[in-house]
């Protein structure tokens, strides 16, 4: 009896325990899975902060660049030796405008004029960039013909080099390409405040350049503004079009079975693929001009449009049939019901969509080199259809180039690339947020 | 003598209250969704200023024939429908009818209630707007304001027109959808278990605005509660399996049905 008692009370507090280990397990099983997610997560923001380390850190003195300061004098004697300016206007145009700046420059170190070899490395520390930038002062105001005035001017991409401490000076004088009297000139101007970086409004502004000091990605901003533009009107409207079609008005049958499915593919479809298009159908069919922004923003609205679809279809979804019902039911027709109360719910979606597929395209590049949108482009296109590169383009013909100076624009422009990209999908974000579901 | 008198009167007043003119039929009405047949033939009338109560078990076919009435079956890809429904004697599937003229006349309020996610003011205003019954400001506000006194929401919510609608209460968004159909001045309302999702209190304000409803708008009802059904309407009609068991004035469908799946129903016994 005793047992049977001892028996009763034992058999519960044994089940108790059987399901203890089962809570322990289970709480291990949960504490190990946040385990891999906190992991996971961790070395995702390892490489990401191993990214922006390698970017940023090779990139960020792209954003200055070495001048000099120089009192040139804009002497006669050089630019119009036999006063023909009246008659042949490009006499202006062809002036030996670099020996101007030399000059300046072998007076302000006080360099023998007469010892050739002396000044030629003076004149190798001053960019060739400064023959476009006297030219167009002269140019747009040949009064000053005669005079002297106060102009910084673009050092040398070595002397850049060396200024921001990329020369490795180890080396032998005769295997480095700034000598070791360029230095010491260096080292005088830069402590009598003549030589000194400054912010370097070039990289924006300027086009292409094999010169790195004046080489720029302003044709490439515009260019991709352009192509934004582009697929930000073509592709918005078409797309939301053809989303509300499917969404709210085409029957369900085997025909639109197959158009979604294909819409699907069409967002797999690799990107290269779309340029291969582009250059069968806009180049060699239309025969629009190769390298214009318009062709390649047609390409790439081809490209965002399945993710825009995607997206807006999506979004018309979300939106619950409800809302539909109580507009019908109040006799308001499809169309009504779709723009009064559908797609103002979905637009948030839409937008979001939106942005993140023209994120897509400004980082598109395959389908633009095939387009011939990879060419040394150094005037401002005026319209869509003069030639352009594109950011992402610009970044791969740079990434080209051997010299130090490059690689620190390479991971400059990744910067600026990258910040377009940041600002549009918070921008993503913030609508999102602002104009959460309200229902 | 006396007694005779009396029960003339009764059967006057009787005879003014729930006049006997037709205001929808259904003559013969199949609906298929596909392939599959959801309602056999109904015969059905829906008389003027009456509550016309549709009872029945879980998918014997109310709301199908509810949604034909306003021609909401119309938005479902997939449903057929053969046969004749007139409202006023007018065949509403007639060609020539048009379906947005239609659903102003015959309102429709849902289930679950349903308000748009914009102001309880431009709630109700949206009908008369596209319907072009108001223009000017000072009409949308009388509408407004007419609108929300005939559903017993206007003190409530008199101070907050401009908030959105779906901050109200559920059975307070449910008496804005109720306001929101009234406002295109329907002639007939249909009511798909407007309570189903409804505390006890908000019902019986929902059952008692239908009553005053009556007087001035043709109402059908979808409801699964008897009690309900036994309250706010005067006919109730009796679905199964999509076919219209049986139909006739209220009190004798719950004391005295004439079908055996009536009465079972009633009871309880199954649905
Ligand atoms: N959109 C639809 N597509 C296909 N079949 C449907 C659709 N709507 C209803 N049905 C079918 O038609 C039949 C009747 O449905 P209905 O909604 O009219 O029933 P109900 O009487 O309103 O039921 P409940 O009381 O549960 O609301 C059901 O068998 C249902 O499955
Ligand atoms: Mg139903």
């Amino acid at each position: 009896m005793s047992d049977a008692v001892y028996k009763g009370g034992n058999a519960p507090r044994a089940a108790a325990a059987r399901r203890d280990i089962g809570i322990k397990k289970r709480y291990a099983a949960e504490q190990r899975f946040r385990m891999y997610g906190v992991a996971a997560i961790a070395v995702g923001l390892f490489f990401l902060a191993a990214l922006l380390w390698s970017v940023v850190s090779n990139g960020y003195t792209a954003f200055w660049q070495t001048s000099i300061n120089l009192d040139v004098t804009f002497a006669e004697s050089v630019i119009d030796p036999n006063g023909e300016r009246a008659t042949d206007p490009n006499k202006l145009l062809t002036a030996n405008y670099p020996k101007l700046a030399t000059e300046a420059l072998v007076a302000k170190l006080g360099v023998d004029p007469e010892n050739r070899k002396l000044v030629r490395e003076v004149g190798g520390l001053i960019s060739n960039g400064v023959r476009t930038q006297l030219r167009d002062m002269v140019v747009s105001d040949p009064a000053i013909i005669g005079t002297t005035r106060n102009v910084w001017v673009l050092a040398s991409g070595d002397v850049d080099s060396a200024v921001k401490g990329q020369v490795n000076l180890e080396v032998d004088e005769s295997r480095r390409k700034v000598s070791d009297q360029q230095l010491t000139w260096i080292r005088t101007m830069e402590a009598d405040g003549v030589l000194e970086q400054r912010f370097n409004t070039g990289l924006f502004t300027r086009g292409a350049s094999s010169r790195p000091e004046t080489a720029g990605m302003g044709v490439a901003i515009v260019g991709s503004l352009y192509m934004m533009m582009i697929v930000l009107l073509l592709a918005l409207p078409i797309g939301v079009a053809a989303s509300i079609y499917l969404e709210e008005f085409a029957p369900q049958n085997k025909l639109t079975d197959l158009i979604e499915v294909n819409i699907n593919n069409l967002a797999a479809v690799p990107s290269i693929v779309f340029g291969l298009l582009g250059l069968a159908v806009f180049i060699n069919f239309m025969h629009l001009p190769r390298s214009a922004s318009l062709v390649g923003g047609l390409v790439l609205t081809l490209m965002t449009l399945p993710t825009i679809i995607i997206a807006t279809r999506a979004a018309l979804r979300a939106v619950p049939p409800s809302i539909r019902a109580a507009a019908l039911g109040l006799g308001a027709s499809r169309t009504q019901t779709v723009f009064h109360h559908v797609l103002p719910l979905a637009a948030p979606g839409i937008l979001t969509g939106t942005i993140i597929g023209l994120a897509q395209a400004l980082g598109e590049t395959a389908p633009l080199l095939l387009i011939g949108m990879v060419a040394f482009v150094a005037d401002y296109p005026t319209t869509p259809l003069d030639p352009a590169t594109a950011l992402p383009v610009q970044i791969y013909m740079w990434a080209n180039e051997a010299e130090r100076a490059f690689v620190e624009r390479t991971s400059g422009a990744i910067m600026v690339l990258l910040l377009f990209l940041a600002v549009m999908n918070i921008t993503a974000i913030i609508l999102r947020r602002r104009v959460e579901r309200r229902w | 003598m006396n007694m005779l008198t009396d029960a003339a009167v009764e059967e006057a007043l009787d005879a003014s209250q729930n006049s006997d003119t037709l205001k929808m039929r259904g003559e013969d009405v199949c609906v298929f969704y596909g392939e599959k047949q959801a309602l056999f033939g109904v015969n059905l009338d829906v008389r003027e200023n009456q509550v016309t109560a549709l009872i029945g078990p879980s998918g014997c076919g109310k709301s199908t024939f509810l949604r034909c009435l306003n021609r909401m079956n119309d938005t479902i890809d997939i449903a057929r429908i053969t046969g004749k429904i007139t409202l006023d004697g007018e065949d509403i599937y007639d060609p020539r009818i048009d379906v947005v003229e239609l659903r102003a006349r015959v309102g429709m309020v849902f289930q679950k209630p349903n308000p748009f996610p914009k102001s309880i003011y431009e709630n109700i205003a949206y009908g008369p707007r596209i319907h072009g019954l108001a223009t000017k400001k000072s009409e949308f506000d009388e509408v407004v304001e007419a609108s929300l006194q005939k559903a017993g929401l206007f003190n409530e919510v008199k101070d907050r027109l401009h908030e959105p609608g779906t901050g109200l209460s559920g059975g307070q968004q449910q008496r804005l959808c109720i306001a929101r159909a009234i406002a295109v001045s329907p002639e007939v309302i249909l009511m798909d278990e407007p309570c189903s999702a409804l505390d006890p209190i908000a019902t019986a304000k929902v059952e008692e605005l239908i009553d005053e409803l009556r007087e001035n708008y043709t109402i059908v009802i979808v409801t699964h509660s008897m009690q309900q059904a036994a309250r706010v309407s005067q006919r109730t009609a009796m679905f199964h399996l999509g076919n219209l068991v049986e139909e006739g004035p209220t009190d004798k469908m719950f004391t005295n049905p004439d079908d055996k799946r009536t009465q079972d129903y009633i009871t309880g016994r199954f649905g």
